[in-house]
């Protein structure tokens, strides 16, 4: 039995078929993972994502030391509230884990980072934090849950203090607010706006049914995939790791080379990598042949590449996916799918954006 | 509870076959088989004409989430298959023992259903 959620008995009454998730027995879906995906890129979707680990960094050199330990710099973080994805490293430049960090004050941040990766995470963490005047916290009292979709805010609003709701819709994106108990801040990972909602566990399970009961459906983790794949998101383990950098991740945007004395973790290496030419790149594929894309499928395109994460796009009909490719691939692939070379084109992900196709 | 029609023959791996009068088969995958994969999205049936044996591959479902294979539960010839799945793989979700079929198979020998399991055989894999 893995770890559960204090949602979870909810799930189960809701429907949820229960799959294991990183060690947690997490919904895959209520029924229909596609009605699910299109209930967020047309309307309004939550998921239970109390897996997810929150970690809050406090102390005076809580800047620094964030400054030292992430590819892209808190520095740039100057009104309360705004919030910041990025990459930790380790001394090779290969991916710790990519995570959110909020900016509450200047002493004060909060990070989001993934479940399956939350051990080693915070034994990173804690081990780096030595030489800082700071302290680490895993708020493991704390739960989430993310309403995304067009109209995810406005019904969400319903089951915020009446007086607290106006402050949660003036929110601008990538920017979050603590308002009374709860956490709201908007952001996602679906490509559709929302809020990410952190909120003390023994309300988590009342506040997941009043925004059932605004309408909001239940999505599960299988929606969430989708979501973020057509979003052109990654996702941490699938498409990039330890052993690949940002650099070979579409991630380059996310590493702030200035300030140039800025010495985080992984800086050299990237340096090397950026000097001597990057050998990989990931890009979206888009399938013109039928079939699914998968991860670890075979691409050929100027040598061989690999599909890290391919589905089904229940927006585009079609199938979608990212690849690590060769730098020199160019404009169309080919794809082993069981024996058969397959053609994909390559885009630029996102494929969906804001209920649109893009590609 | 899923729904196993008592007129049919059933593998374990979940594929079912109706007995046609002309003795060929047509095989397609169950309602608990389609509810436990959910929503399809695509399905490669084998071509017609080629040859199966009992327990092969032969043909691909995937849902969103992953692709399974279906096993020929009978060997002989590929004579006909489900071409409507190719634009509406859901048909297997919306209706699996009807519209949703997915190959007609020519037997070699008609007493290989003999060792299929019947309705209630297979339910009873499903409660274990």
């Amino acid at each position: 039995m893995g770890k559960k959620t204090v949602i979870h008995d909810v799930h189960v009454e809701q429907g949820a078929r229960m799959v294991d998730f990183g060690g947690w027995d997490m919904p895959v879906h209520y029924g229909s993972q596609i009605e699910e995906h299109h209930a967020v890129r047309t309307d309004a979707g939550m998921f239970d994502v109390s897996h997810m680990t929150v970690v809050d960094v406090e102390g005076p050199a809580a800047a620094s030391y964030l400054q030292h330990l992430l590819a892209n710099d808190v520095g740039k973080l100057t009104s309360p509230g705004k919030a910041l994805y990025g990459c930790m490293l380790n001394e090779d430049g290969g991916v710790i884990d990519d995570l959110i960090t909020y900016f509450l004050s200047d002493q004060r941040y909060r990070m989001v980072v993934n479940a399956a990766t939350r051990d080693k995470d915070l034994a990173w963490l804690e081990a780096r934090a030595t030489a800082f005047d700071v302290e680490i916290t895993e708020r493991s009292d704390l739960s989430m849950i993310a309403v995304q979709g067009p109209n995810a805010r406005e019904k969400a609003a319903t089951c915020l203090p009446e007086d607290q709701r106006e402050a949660a819709l003036s929110l601008s994106p990538f920017f979050a607010a603590q308002l009374e108990d709860l956490f709201v801040a908007r952001t996602g990972y679906t490509g559709e706006d929302g809020w990410e909602i952190i909120v003390p566990s023994d309300r988590a399970g009342e506040l997941w049914l009043c925004l059932a009961a605004a309408g909001i459906r239940p999505c599960g983790l299988g929606a969430r995939d989708t979501l973020r794949l057509e979003a052109g998101m990654n996702l941490y383990g699938s498409d990039m790791d330890e052993t690949t950098t940002p650099l070979e991740s579409g991630l380059g945007w996310t590493v702030a080379w200035d300030p140039r004395d800025r010495q985080f973790i992984g800086r050299d290496a990237l340096e090397a990598q950026r000097r001597e030419g990057v050998p990989r790149k990931l890009v979206g594929l888009l399938l013109e042949d039928r079939g699914v894309l998968r991860a670890h499928q075979t691409v050929y395109a100027d040598g061989e590449g690999e599909v890290t994460s391919g589905t089904f796009s229940p927006t585009l009909s079609r199938s979608i996916g990212l690849a690590r490719v060769p730098v020199g691939a160019g404009d169309t692939v080919e794809v082993d799918i069981r024996g058969k070379r397959l053609t994909a084109r390559v885009v630029r992900p996102p494929f969906v954006r804001h209920g649109k196709a893009r590609v | 509870m899923s729904d196993v029609p008592g007129d049919l023959k059933y593998t374990k791996s979940h594929e079912w076959v109706r007995e046609e009068d002309d003795g060929s088969v047509i095989v397609g995958i169950t309602d608990h088989a389609q509810s436990a994969l959910g929503d399809l999205v695509f399905v490669e049936a084998p071509e017609t004409g080629s040859e199966v044996s009992a327990g092969d591959a032969c043909a691909v479902v995937e849902s969103v989430k992953a692709a399974s294979d279906v096993y020929s539960p009978v060997t002989g010839e590929v004579i006909e298959a489900n071409d409507a799945l190719a634009d509406s793989p859901e048909l297997v979700n919306q209706d699996p023992y009807g519209d949703g079929w997915i190959m007609r198979i020519q037997l070699a020998d008609p007493t290989e259903l003999e060792d299929m399991l019947d309705a209630k055989a297979y339910e009873a894999t499903l409660e274990d």
